[in-house]
């Protein structure tokens, strides 16, 4: 399996040479990165190159590197798995948004056409702004949600709820009264935590 | 001449073609669909955020509850995920059990989802036929896990105990006399093995009793045949997987290309359709059915014969036995530590996808190191499909829009997440 990855590895970096850095081959995977800036010319080299052929856009996510703990990338991203049939095998494109202010990327939907729902939910869980998407509405919230809920920064229970007033015979929306709660905390533990040391 | 005007109505999400909550945004000229707006998310909630917020562990029954009538498929995908980003081995007889139970679950998918189907577009009779087989499949389940739907019997390092010995059985009541009971309890007399291998037995009959009902039968044919027709080029660049992509003619099976566990010791056929029809897509889920049943004899002949341990031997992943932990204060440490703090999982990210039986499921994992997911990514197969609906709907009938849905399996707890 390994020698199939590394012959990708080699593919990529004899067909995309500088505009794409060293791919990283780890746990059975190849992970190229990129700016957002080269991504279309990037996505459809990959899909037409015949050496390459990733005729299939499996999956596209956004994601918020805020809180990972010594990241160097950008903060946001938008990460593309790739399948090639021809070929056999995967690849995941992490394209980076420049600004984290306002993260716009291209659009992948000309090179595949599967990439609009899932650029669409980027967009809504993210705030990832698609330039030229057709039809970039929010898709998985409520219509008339406010704000971006993946977000590192946006809380688990939200900012309001919604209940049913009988005074105006209708639903309405209020600050949310769940008193944020964490029952196991997140732990991040040293390398050879609960290793037994050699005492002699 | 009166002004002639595009009709829009609204699908759902209270109908019972739209398969749980699908609102369908339809723009009608005449009885012409003209446009199709899916308007997904009713059902979401917001399950990869929630992850986010508890252990590793404590994830694992979350992903029964997203595509509801394949539980044990969407555990898998998770639970290789976690497996891959620790790197610990799964015993070979949990990887058989898991081969086993998501065959298993692929036939009670495909059950529902021609029932269903057939239900929707006339043909009341199918629904009763598949829910009856569903029913004993559903049994497998309890036995195994305790819970007939959301089993959370896949854990990270294997699955949580191995097959029972003994099925559960009918009692008498005023409602069921001795008679009804024994003939009901006739295949349960043995372990959950039997009672499988007997139901193998029976169901390559109940298919065929499907085909006699369904594949050559005008109704269903007028109803399905040309209807939503995908080439294979646009159903690749659609994101389709699974029966989906099969049906357009493209072989391509994850259990064939990229096996994982044990599918690669396992002998079965891809079936592929030819016209990407409706039609297609309803014979290959049948045919799947078919391979799927011969698939879990495999399983069986394997589990009789090779006893061993169903879950991975590393306290730092799977809990020690309860006799252990009870005994001896090291495994007591596990234990506590294991369902207080959670697993660590090295930082990394991963991409574990199976074959579903809608079409491929994916679990993008990244962790930082911490007892939690940092994030966890969710690809689920009924998705691209669905955003397809406007591709495939446009130009048909309305009344073809509920066939569109039936084929393409929709579970809304799956696409909305």
């Amino acid at each position: 399996m390994s020698v199939k990855l590394e012959r990708l590895c080699q593919k990529l970096r004899e067909v995309l040479g500088g505009s794409i850095g060293e791919p990283m081959l780890r746990l059975g995977e190849v992970t190229i990165e990129i700016d957002g800036a080269a991504a279309l010319e990037v996505a459809r080299t990959l899909r037409d190159h015949p050496e390459l052929r990733f005729e299939q856009l499996i999956d596209l996510s956004g994601i918020d590197y805020s809180a990972y703990a010594g990241w160097p990338g950008k903060r946001f991203a938008a990460v593309c798995h790739l399948t090639s049939l021809t070929h056999n095998w995967r690849l995941r494109l992490r394209i980076y948004a420049p600004d984290a202010e306002y993260p716009v990327l291209p659009t992948l939907t000309d090179v595949w056409s599967a990439a609009n729902w899932y650029e669409r939910e980027a967009f809504d869980l993210y705030g990832i702004m698609f330039d030229g998407h057709p039809d970039l509405r929010r898709i998985l919230t409520d219509y008339g949600f406010v704000g971006h809920p993946f977000r590192k920064d946006f809380p688990v229970s939200g900012y309001v709820e919604m209940r049913y007033d009988p005074e105006q015979q209708r639903v309405v929306y209020q600050p949310v009264t769940i008193e944020p709660r964490e029952v196991t905390p997140r732990i991040v533990r040293e390398e050879q935590y609960g290793k037994v040391s050699d005492r002699g | 001449m009166a002004e002639i005007k595009n009709y829009s109505i609204n699908f759902g999400p209270q109908h019972p073609a739209a398969h749980g909550v699908l609102r369908l945004v339809l723009e009608l000229d005449g009885e012409v669909v003209v446009r199709a707006d899916p308007h997904i998310g009713l059902l979401h909630r917001a399950t990869e955020k929630l992850i986010e917020t508890r252990t590793w562990l404590q994830s694992v029954p979350y992903m029964d509850r997203l595509d509801y009538v394949s539980m044990m498929c969407n555990e898998h995908a998770y639970c290789l995920a976690v497996e891959r980003l620790i790197g610990v081995e799964v015993p070979l007889r949990a990887q058989y059990i898991r081969v086993f139970m998501d065959e298993v679950t692929r036939i009670l998918n495909h059950l529902l989802n021609i029932g269903t189907h057939a239900l929707d577009i006339g043909a009341m009779t199918m629904v009763l036929y598949t829910f009856r087989e569903r029913e004993d499949l559903l049994d497998v389940y309890e036995a195994v896990s305790g819970a007939r739907l959301h089993a959370a019997y896949y854990r990270p390092g294997g699955v949580y105990r191995d097959l029972p010995e003994s099925m559960p059985r009918y009692t008498e009541n005023k409602f069921k006399d001795p008679a009804t009971v024994k003939r009901l309890n006739a295949a349960r007399e043995g372990s959950l093995l039997d009672f499988v291998e007997d139901f193998c037995n029976r169901f390559d009959g109940y298919l065929d009793e499907y085909h006699t009902l369904l594949t050559d039968n005008r109704i269903w044919k007028q109803r399905t045949v040309d209807v939503a027709v995908v080439s294979p080029e646009r159903a690749l660049q659609l994101g389709f997987t699974g029966p989906m992509l099969r049906g357009s003619g493209v072989e391509w099976d994850l259990r064939k290309k990229q096996p994982y566990e044990v599918y690669d010791r396992m002998q079965f056929d891809i079936p592929v359709g030819s016209n990407g029809d409706c039609y297609d897509r309803y014979l290959v889920r049948m045919e799947e059915m078919r391979q799927s049943n011969g698939i879990v004899r495999q399983c069986i002949d394997w589990l009789r014969k090779n006893p061993g341990p169903v879950i991975t031997a590393s306290h730092k992943v799977a809990p020690p036995a309860r006799e252990a932990m009870k005994a001896n204060m090291e495994e007591l440490i596990h234990h506590f530590k294991l369902f207080s703090e959670g697993m660590h999982v090295p930082a990394g990210e991963v991409y574990a996808a199976i074959e579903h039986p809608k079409g491929e499921f994916g679990v993008w994992a990244v962790s930082d190191g911490a007892n939690k997911p940092y994030r966890l990514k969710l690809r689920s197969p009924g998705f691209p499909h669905l955003a397809a609906t406007h591709e495939m709907a446009k130009g048909h009938m309305l009344a073809d829009v509920t066939a569109i849905i039936g084929t393409i399996d929709l579970v809304l707890g799956d696409t909305d997440r």
